[in-house]
């Protein structure tokens, strides 16, 4: 299902998208996976605390997929569903979920690379499942909340008054 | 696109620094960098090459304050300037929600600012985007220089007006930063031009950045409102 222009998250989503990356993370024993909207925003974070910054991460990961994406159609492939970057002691990788997020799991040399391949795609498919209800959402007339800043033109405008 | 994550009571927005090469949009971020109290923004990212020169990127976010119990958070980007950079540049316009473009205001740099903006429109047109109906403003740097154009020079060059895309602007909207001056106005020939807000800057000392930011930011928010 392609992704509709403008959506958001709810309470629910966020919660179902994070017991399906708890149960990834306790099948594989991968330390942690971070959620990346393909622009560039961390979506949730789940596992382990993280060492680093969060922020500049998810930055980083989606120029990443997004420079990949451009190789793949110069040597003919519409795209590269995954990635994975393999370090000497951490590994991360990374996966494309219904073209609109990214999925960056990471894991020691403990965890082989085997089982995170394994395991990764049942678990893309259930976050997809979690993504088209929000999408579809989205499709019938919005999100169940409402317009948060809908008339808040004069707050917008103290927020600036600096 | 902007994303509002319920959850965690945050508004996450993309504003992009776009420009020719030596412009001053990396300049732009670490002013904002460095003025900003440390609490508020996050780590000053460079993608640079040796030289100090853009590669793919510049990343720095910045939380402008609460609205409605809600959290703004702005992610600002620069892209590389330079014309052979042109892959990567286009990547970074990806669901952007707000364009500043940085024009170099030296006499000399009017072809190089000409062609970044032609660029800018050709790269938001592959996204479908148009720039005539989104948040963008126009910010003339290093105003400080000998060699700077005149403001209205730049202006008929840069931001010489489009035709308001729903009829109901076609009506005088005042320039609220620059007095007697006009945001949307009706030619003599009965033709309306809308152009985007512009301002002066110096980026090298600061003069303008806030300006510009806030300017940028606000017509994003109003634009979700």
């Amino acid at each position: 299902m392609q992704a509709p222009s403008s959506w958001s998250f709810e309470e629910d989503d966020l919660n179902a998208i994070a017991r399906t990356i708890s149960r990834f993370l306790a099948e594989t024993g991968a330390r942690s996976a971070l959620l990346v909207d393909r622009s560039g925003q961390l979506v949730s974070t789940v596992g382990e605390p993280l060492s680093f910054d969060p922020t500049s991460f998810a930055t980083l990961t989606a120029a990443d997929f997004s420079a990949n994406d451009q190789l793949a159609r110069l040597i003919g492939e519409t795209d590269f569903t995954t990635l994975f970057h393999q370090g000497e002691r951490e590994s991360m990788y990374v996966a494309d979920v219904a073209r609109r997020l990214i999925l960056v799991v990471l894991f020691d040399n403990r965890t082989p690379i085997g089982l995170v391949r394994l395991k990764m795609k049942p678990a893309v498919e259930e976050l997809t499942g979690h993504l088209d209800r929000a999408f579809s959402r989205a499709r019938a007339g919005g999100t169940t909340q409402p317009n948060i800043l809908a008339g808040a033109n004069d707050e917008i405008d103290e927020l600036f008054n600096w | 696109m902007s994303m509002i994550n319920y959850a965690a009571r945050e508004i996450n927005c993309k504003i992009v620094y776009y420009g020719p090469g030596l412009g001053g949009k990396t300049t732009n971020l670490e002013h904002i960098y460095g003025k900003v109290k440390p609490e508020t923004r996050g780590k000053l990212i460079s993608l640079a090459t040796e030289t100090e020169r853009t590669l793919f990127f510049d990343f720095l976010p910045v939380d402008l304050g609460t609205i409605r119990g809600f959290n703004t958070r702005f992610h600002l980007y620069t892209v590389p300037g330079q014309v052979y950079y042109n892959a990567s540049r286009k990547l970074i316009l990806r669901n952007v929600d707000g364009i500043v473009f940085v024009a170099d205001s030296q006499l000399e740099r009017m072809e190089a600012n000409l062609e970044s903006m032609q660029n800018l429109y050709d790269n938001m047109a592959e996204y479908g985007y148009d720039l005539t109906r989104m948040p963008f403003v126009i910010q003339y740097n290093k105003r400080d220089l000998p060699n700077a154009a005149p403001v209205n020079e730049l202006q008929a060059a840069l931001n010489p007006g489009w035709e308001p895309a729903d009829p109901g602007k076609a009506r005088v909207v005042p320039d609220p930063y620059h007095a007697g001056e006009y945001l949307v106005s009706q030619y003599s020939s009965g033709e309306w031009a809308e152009r985007a807000p512009y301002f002066e800057a110096v980026a090298i000392a600061g003069d303008g950045v806030f300006d510009t930011l806030k300017a940028v930011s606000k017509l994003v928010l109003k634009a979700l409102a």
